[in-house]
């Protein structure tokens, strides 16, 4: 497993599962996406220009760097939305140009 | 035609305090907020999962005055119309488009306050887009709402008060491999302390302990000293800094939160109609407003949206650009009362106070000119300073910012130049050799967020 990004400041005991691109991961539901994803070392997509990781660097709904998308389409920032159990996401979005970039 | 109610976009302390005068002369504004929750930047709420660590991370006392000041603006909001995660990304004919809940949605108003704050003042560094760099603001975001550091071993670098304030509440919370590496000399901290001991002795006193509370063998404080880059492959693993002598220094961590300073959200205001002047001290744009914050004929502004000051300041100029609204409701020209004239006068103490207190967090301009080719300037569109510097060179006439952008597309993605928009003004200035005003101001555009094609359509044909 990859190191962890972001360390819980308090006890985390996680309660949910969401699935990124199929692959199941423990969350707790109402904490950030952001927080789930990058406490269990993922990061949050690739910039579609270079391939290169992205994991979010406002984390405050500005920069969009934490971008993914519900299996739904719908555009999301982990930052701003909160663990619901069962989610289930994408890095790319499910049906391209559906969405706007 | 019956009057609408006024409408008011931000529920930080300027916007509060403003929604909070407005009800008091027995009206009820719309209070917009982007955030489920109410609170601002510097001010925001913390989760629940943090609640219950409000005395460590704030101290006893404060943790009771947040407490209640919190308490005060849901009875506030409560008597408002009040819609929390709504996002406006446009503007048009005093109308406001609005995405709520993946719904369209169009507000028109005749008076209205726009109170957006303040997001990192950023200048790019080669190697700032690796995972594991985020901008200061995040450092402190990470722990109030996601209840989570950034990394294990942090390094927090910069020019920003909030250096040491994220520092102070990270240890707080049993961090213990800190280091900050703060861009300004000591020297230039004690020339800019008698401004600020002049304007804001308070906040001069609390952050002079802050200091004292960090004084301790487990956090590093390294002064003038200048981040290099951040070194690592998938994710950071160093960062390189260099001291005052001109030494470098690798420092090992997993995380790093830079910035410098703050720069106002101004792209609602501009769509409303705002003009802009240039600050030449602290070397930016801000939206020019008479005193009590009016930029239009039915727009005010308030906060470090229109002007950096702080929370209190935001206060003030919230509850001040109220008072203005009502004044223009009943047909005067501004509020002649002594409450007035005393937010006033605090208001413009508190913005004088970040004036000073400027020179000893500046602004790293000259690092723009020595910034190496690849490093990438625009995170989104990955657009690298020497594609900019290209773009300069090539343009005939007068270099103008917009046009670069338009070249490059630096700053036309989906951060809309939140993020890459100072470097790219200093960056223009230099390749240009021109002083950094005479190159422009970077134009807004709605949608200011990435929004679902179909609002747009459904916009225009609304
Ligand atoms: S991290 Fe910047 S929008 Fe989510």
């Amino acid at each position: 497993m990859n190191p962890p990004l972001f360390r819980s400041a308090v006890a985390r005991q996680p309660d949910a599962i969401i699935y990124l691109d199929g692959i199941e991961m423990p969350a707790r539901s109402g904490e950030s996406l952001i927080t789930a994803l990058l406490a269990a070392g993922l990061m949050t997509g690739r910039s579609e220009f270079d391939g290169s990781p992205r994991c979010g660097f406002c984390l405050m709904g500005a920069c969009q760097d934490c971008t993914l998308w519900a299996i739904s389409g719908e555009r999301l920032r982990a930052c701003m939305t909160e663990v619901v159990d069962g989610m289930e996401l994408c890095r790319l979005p499910p049906e391209p140009g559906s969405q706007n970039e | 035609m019956s009057e609408l109610h006024p409408v008011v976009i931000g529920a930080g302390p300027a916007g509060l305090a403003c929604a909070k005068a407005l009800l008091e002369a027995g009206l009820r504004p719309v209070v917009l907020e982007e955030n489920p929750r109410p609170g601002g930047q510097g001010t925001r709420r913390l989760s629940p999962l943090m609640t219950p660590e409000a005395e460590r991370l704030f101290g006893h006392a404060q943790a009771g005055a947040t407490a209640r000041r919190e308490a005060e603006e849901d009875r506030v909001l409560a008597a408002c119309d009040w819609r929390p995660g709504s996002l406006v990304w446009g503007i048009f004919d005093n109308r406001l488009a609005i995405l709520r809940d993946g719904r369209h949605d169009s507000l028109p108003y005749d008076r209205l306050l726009i109170a957006t704050g303040a997001t990192d003042r950023i200048m790019a560094f080669p190697g700032w887009t690796l995972p594991g760099v985020f901008s200061l603001g995040a450092a402190q975001v990470a722990l109030k709402q996601h209840a989570a550091f950034i990394g294990s071993r942090v390094v927090l670098a910069g020019a920003s008060p909030l250096l040491y304030l994220a520092a102070a509440q990270y240890l707080r919370m049993g961090v213990r491999h800190l280091t900050i590496v703060d861009a300004a000399s000591r020297a230039q901290k004690r020339r800019a302390a008698a401004g600020m001991a002049m304007t804001g002795l308070s906040t001069l006193i609390e952050g002079l302990r802050l200091l004292r509370e960090l004084r301790r063998p487990d956090v590093r404080r390294i002064d003038g000293a200048d981040l290099v880059r951040a070194i690592g492959g998938e994710r950071l693993e160093a960062v390189e800094i260099r001291h005052a002598s001109g030494r470098t220094e690798t420092l090992a961590c997993d995380a790093l939160a830079f910035g410098h300073g703050l720069r106002p959200e101004t792209q609602l205001a501009e769509l409303a109609g705002a003009r802009f002047s240039f600050h030449p001290q602290l070397r930016n744009w801000f939206p020019i407003i008479d005193a009590d914050g009016r930029a239009g004929q039915r727009l005010w502004l308030a906060g470090d949206g229109a002007m950096t000051g702080g929370r209190e300041a935001a206060a003030y100029s919230g509850r001040l650009a109220a008072l203005s609204m009502l004044a223009d409701r009943a047909g005067a020209a501004s509020p002649v009362t002594r409450e007035a004239r005393a937010l006033r006068r605090r208001a413009r103490r508190l913005r004088r106070f970040q004036v000073h207190s400027a020179g000893a967090f500046p602004w790293p301009h000259e690092q723009a000119a020595a910034m190496p080719d690849d490093t990438i300037i625009c995170r989104c569109e990955r657009v690298t300073a020497g594609e900019i510097r290209k773009a300069v060179s090539s343009t005939a006439g007068p270099v103008e910012i917009n046009r670069v952008k338009a070249i490059t597309r630096c700053g036309m993605g989906r951060c809309q130049a939140r993020f890459c928009g100072p470097t790219l003004q200093e960056l223009t200035a230099a390749a240009s050799g021109r002083p950094v005003e005479s190159v422009g101001r970077l134009r807004a555009q709605a949608p200011l967020r990435p929004i679902p094609v179909g609002s747009a359509d459904e916009e225009a044909r609304a």
